[in-house]
């Protein structure tokens, strides 16, 4: 890629061109695109037992109308001016106070769409999968229920042309996130990471909402259009206070350090939950979110290197913590919080960073949706074993999702021409063109995340895939039902052509242009295979890929998990993230909320009682003594108020 | 033809009470009939005056009533309501009749003396009690009405309330409102005093003689209504009442305790605090905002430590309560109508709750948390609706009580950042404490004792279903409450003689036009 740090001359910083109202019948009837799953979501969840037999039905039928209703709404916005292309559709008011209003309204721009159709798309995928995975739970209408829920918070969430109905769907998909981790809650755990999540993405909650009280109260206004086009008025301090928060929102959400700790026990819920909220859509909304609070971004240059920073640091954090797993769910958990990274580091880049952020976001919906899939296929054939340890050899057993799962592998690991590799090189190269030392060093840790990944994900590949079985005895894996392997199919086929299909020609970071005010440069072919940081990132990859076949192919992989040395432990832990929260937050916070349980009983009651407790002895006389004092004293105030009344009576 | 619908209004469930009263003991199911007919007939009258209700109206008050009670001593039977005043009683009465419903069997097995007859007829006189606090446009009704609700309430702990506790919950919450209103009763005729009448209407605004009056005598009067009503909210540090008497409570009388009367505190602050004391007001911002905040943390910290759900929740509601305190005396416009809608919308979500928790009262005799797990399993539609009812207490964004609190939060935050960021802790603390709450009463494994647990019966869903559907209802489209509470604000504001701050930037943008002219 060609960006060179003059890039930013090119940027629009001009307010965005004011959003046409949607003229097509599509367009101007976008809210379908959220009434259908919410639809879904009303009918399996308060229809009770009587759409157990068909609501599964109703709920992959929506959600595919929700995706033609996408595709047909890409159309008519493709056939527009690209200058046109950001159409506001207001809905109806949701409430007002004084000059406060916060509005149901859409908008539809290149960003919005491509994640209208990245969530309807791999989310009604991933529906059809879950029929065939769910096919023999009880609560399987209470899933579908949950999921097409999910899908319309989360386009609520994107198509959201505010920030307070951003908000909504921002909450919403941490509900559904919160029901689906715990969907089989019964199990302690899974209630328990439900509600960790829920409660960690609060903390990040907070910050978006704190940065909307800021952003009223200066500039006036929650929508976007205002909110952005004011941003050169606003003040430095304030703008790097809005974009911290934003950022801390973004955290939470996207499981990116500090808020982390969640993702990996979140596995704790059904897999295709894994696939499409934890690893395809929902983790991805911080990216989002920075995204599109770009103009408040670029004016606050302290606030996006923020961003950058944290970026880098989750890519390798999540690798590290991938490499260590056994766990197969979990080993990719810590590989999305990795590939968010990469995202989230983008996105902190600024302009020459965000075709590739989404860039990457969407074929990564597409390979990780589709290795979480593979997992799930590869658990279905297994009685539901995540251990790697007790996988192996599954190749022959399983042969459709071996295929589909290995190419999702060479897609994420970057082998060239693979979708993978034409996004996770625009990030690579985005991050080198940033200049300066910053940018060095953020590149050098794209390239180590990029080592990272190889071996990880070979680590994953191979103990799944290859070597010994190491099965449990009453294991017989088998290839799962078509209504399964066909959404790995298509994702699969998605991880091999769709970045070639996005980022050749920059046709993607054109389409997006209109909308982040970014105009892509010319396109290189050539630079991008034999740039520096190209081959460099090659040779890591050979170099990871090498390692993991000596380590678990070439070597015995033994059933129980070896002790490590102090950095494999630490991985094991997941970088002690847990322990930080518990000995930070939980410890002193159960302290605190003794203790003042307590103090309320004792000192404040107490106190405002005006009762010396502590001067008399026994309960008993006390308990009697106390309710005699307490009548007397009712009645001396109800005389003393009858005086004073009489003494006003007599003066007048 | 003028129709008394206040009066009327006030006039029917005391009606009511009587008759409940006198029946015969050994006719119990009547007795609940009857009480429920009329709760839903006072239901339908309020509606019926309600829709005819004039938002746009440039009159603050509507449905004036005025008939002198005591010429003497210039009191009048004066009642009429403005939008906030309105939307209270609306929750108040639909909130009645579920009540009745959810508390039909309550008294079965109670061995108390008076069963059923008493305690509803308790119920419909406090109903009475209720419609006349919100709608008394005559200060000394108000005192008359506030002090008169104690009398049902006590009884309805002391006498019908659950477990050993409860006499004395009765007396500890007795002895604070009498404490309250003794102050308030002495700052009433304070205020008679200086202004020579006790109509609202008469002591509002800069013409009232109140406004004349010394700055620090008026002081002293704020304060005076304003502990009684700390009390009655409650706030951080008069709240030990709250747990005590809603742990003692049967669950129905928690709805009307914490979802109504409470309330009571929180709507005297905006209609008589701020609005015959502007100055004072004014001048106490910062103590009671200090309070508030304190409020907000504490109740939920303390609702986190609970281990009986009766007692969370009243926790709960001094968290919440605080929030309605700070949106008051934020004195912005956002703030106070999210105040006021807040007071509806807890109502709502916390009635739900109340009412669910005494589903499960009624099923296994027991409050306490440690009793219950995996009741998700066993009984899905209890649970179901005791998630969306806690979803609504944690202000989930879609449910009813996201928009009154974010509506304090803006509002708070142009006033003053800084408490407004504290309190928004109390956003991650309520995910805790509700969500903690669930998970350890609702899912995990069936515990053998719960394993025939009973799912929601038809009476039980009647209960607790419309409170649902409005959470949801006014989660998205709140504007029809606000329409009626906005223009009531706006009044509020220009009588305490304060503005909304101008957004940053536009402030900024004038100054530079004022710079280049």
């Amino acid at each position: 890629m060609t960006v060179s740090a003059t890039a930013t001359d090119v940027y629009l910083a001009a307010a965005p061109p004011a959003a046409a109202e949607a003229g097509g019948a599509i367009l101007s009837n976008a809210w379908l695109l959220i009434a259908l799953p919410l639809l879904g979501a009303a009918v399996l969840l308060l229809g009770g037992r009587r759409t157990d037999g068909w609501g599964h039905w109703l709920a992959v039928l929506l959600p595919l109308a929700s995706f033609g209703w996408a595709v047909l709404a890409l159309i008519e916005l493709l056939g527009m001016d690209p200058a046109d292309r950001s159409q506001t559709v207001p809905v109806y008011e949701w409430f007002s106070v004084g000059d406060f209003s916060a509005e149901v309204s859409l908008l539809l721009d290149p960003l919005s769409i491509s994640f209208a159709l990245l969530i309807t798309g791999v989310g009604s995928l991933i529906h059809i999968y879950s029929i065939g995975y769910m096919a023999h739970d009880p609560g399987r209408r209470r899933f579908f229920g949950y999921l097409n829920l999910f899908l319309a918070a989360m386009l609520v969430l994107v198509l959201a042309d505010n920030f307070v109905l951003l908000f909504l769907g921002w909450e919403g998909v941490g509900l559904a996130s919160y029901l689906l981790i715990g969907f089989w809650q019964y199990k302690p755990a899974a209630a328990v990471a439900a509600k960790k999540a829920f409660l960690i993405n609060r903390v990040g909650d907070l910050g978006l909402l704190i940065a909307i009280m800021i952003v009223f109260t200066t500039v006036g206004t929650v929508a976007f259009s205002g909110v952005f086009g004011a941003a050169d008025e606003i003040g430095q301090g304030v703008l790097t206070a809005i974009g911290l928060l934003l950022l801390l929102g973004a955290c939470g959400k996207s499981a990116q350090l500090p808020l982390q700790a969640w993702l990996l026990d979140a596995m704790e819920g059904p897999t295709p939950v894994s696939a499409l909220i934890h690893a395809a859509t929902m983790v991805t909304a911080g990216v989002y979110l920075i995204v599109r609070a770009g103009p408040i971004f670029e004016a606050a240059p302290a606030a996006q290197l923020t961003v950058a920073i944290v970026g880098a640091a989750t890519l390798l954090a999540g690798a590290i913590i991938g490499c260590a797993k056994d766990d197969i769910k979990k080993a990719l958990a810590g590989s999305t919080m990795s590939q968010i990274g990469y995202m989230v580091l983008a996105a902190g880049l600024g302009p020459i960073g965000y075709a590739a952020a989404i860039a990457h976001l969407i074929t990564h919906g597409f390979f990780k949706a589709g290795l979480f899939l593979g997992a799930g296929s590869v658990m279905h054939g297994m009685n539901d074993e995540v251990d790697m340890r007790r996988y192996g050899g599954l190749r022959t057993a399983m042969p459709v999702t071996f295929a589909t799962f290995g190419l999702c592998y060479l897609s994420i690991i970057g082998i060239p021409f693979f979708s993978g590799w034409w996004t996770k090189e625009s990030i690579i190269s985005a991050t080198f063109a940033y200049g300066g030392v910053t940018g060095q060093i953020l590149g050098g840790a794209t390239l180590l995340g990029a080592g990272l990944t190889a071996f990880y994900m070979s680590r994953i590949m191979f103990l799944t895939f290859f070597g010994g079985k190491r099965w449990a005895e009453d294991a017989h894996p088998h290839e799962s039902p078509a209504s399964m392997t066909v959404p790995m199919v298509i994702l699969a086929a998605g991880a091999v052509v769709l970045g070639a299909v996005l980022v050749y020609g920059y046709r993607f970071a054109e389409f997006l242009s209109p909308a982040v005010h970014h105009h892509a440069h010319e396109f290189d072919l050539a630079h991008m295979l034999t740039a520096p940081y190209s081959l460099a990132a090659i040779a890591v990859l050979v170099v990871g890929v090498a390692v993991a076949w000596l380590r678990y192919i070439r070597a015995e992989v033994p059933e129980t998990a070896p002790k490590g040395n102090a950095i494999t432990e630490a991985a094991r832990n997941e970088l002690y993230g847990n322990t930080i929260n518990e000995e930070l937050f939980m410890r002193p916070g159960q302290a605190l909320t003794r203790a003042m349980v307590t103090i309320d009983d004792k000192v404040v009651d107490g106190l405002v009682n005006g009762v010396g407790t502590g001067t008399r002895d026994g309960s008993l006389s006390l308990r009697r003594l106390q309710t005699g004092f307490a009548r007397t004293y009712a009645l001396t105030m109800l005389f003393g108020a009858a005086i004073v009344v009489a003494i006003l009576v007599v003066r007048f | 033809m003028n129709i008394p619908w206040l009066t009327l209004a006030v006039a029917l469930p005391a009606l009511g009470a009587l008759v409940v009263g006198l029946l015969p003991r050994e006719r119990p199911e009547l007795a609940k009939r009857l009480t429920l007919g009329v709760s839903l007939g006072t239901l339908l009258l309020v509606g019926a005056m309600a829709l005819r209700f004039d938002p746009t109206s440039a009159s603050r008050l509507q449905f004036e009533e005025v008939y002198p009670w005591i010429p003497r001593f210039g009191v009048s039977f004066a009642v009429g309501v403005d939008g906030i005043a309105l939307v209270l009683i609306l929750m108040s009465v639909l909130l009645v009749p579920l009540v009745v419903l959810a508390a039909w069997n309550e008294d079965e097995g109670s061995g108390a003396a008076g069963g059923a007859r008493g305690y509803f007829a308790l119920i419909l006189a406090l109903e009475a009690m209720m419609i006349g606090v919100f709608a008394a446009t005559d200060i000394f009704l108000f005192y008359v009405f506030f002090e008169a609700m104690l009398v049902p309430v006590y009884f309805m702990i002391g006498r019908y309330g659950r477990g050993a506790e409860r006499r004395r919950a009765a007396i500890k919450f007795l002895l604070f409102s009498l404490f309250g209103g003794l102050l308030m009763l002495v700052a009433v005729i304070g205020v008679y005093v200086l202004a020579g009448t006790f109509l609202w209407s008469d002591l509002v605004g800069p013409g009232s003689e109140l406004a004349a009056a010394d700055t620090s005598v008026v002081r002293w009067l704020f304060l005076g209504f304003f502990v009684a009503f700390a009390i009655k909210a409650p706030m951080w540090p008069v709240h030990t009442w709250l747990p005590a008497a809603a742990g003692s409570s049967r669950p129905g009388t928690a709805v009307l305790l914490v979802g109504v009367l409470d309330k009571v505190g929180t709507y005297g602050m905006l209609r008589y605090c701020l609005e015959l004391f502007p100055e004072a007001a004014r001048w106490f911002v910062w103590p009671v905002v200090v309070l508030s905040v304190i409020s907000i943390i504490y109740g939920a910290i303390l609702a986190i430590g609970q281990s009986d759900m009766m007692r969370l929740i009243a926790y709960t509601s001094l968290s919440h309560f605080g929030f309605i305190t700070l949106g008051i005396f934020a004195m912005t416009s956002q703030a106070q109508a999210g105040a006021a809608l807040y007071m509806v919308n807890h109502g709502f979500a916390t009635g739900a709750l109340f009412l669910i928790v005494g589903f499960l009262i009624a099923r296994q005799g027991s409050a306490a948390i440690a009793d219950y797990g995996g009741v998700q399993q066993v009984a899905p539609k209890l649970a179901g609706v005791f998630l969306v009812a806690g979803l609504a207490g944690l202000s989930l964004p879609g449910l009813a009580p996201f928009v009154s609190e974010f509506l304090v939060f803006v509002g708070t935050y142009a006033f003053q950042p800084v408490p407004a960021i504290i309190a928004g802790a109390g956003v991650v603390l309520a995910a805790l404490y509700i969500l903690w709450m669930y998970q350890r009463t609702m899912t995990g494994p069936v515990p053998e004792r719960l394993t025939g647990l009973k799912d929601l019966s038809k009476r039980e869903a009647w209960a607790v279903g419309p409170l649902i559907a409005l959470i949801v209802l006014f989660g998205v489209q709140p504007q029809p409450l606000l329409g009626a509470i906005n223009p009531a604000v706006e009044q509020t504001m220009q009588q305490i003689d304060v503005t909304d701050p101008e957004p940053a930037i536009g402030q900024a943008a004038d100054e530079q036009e004022g710079a280049s002219e």
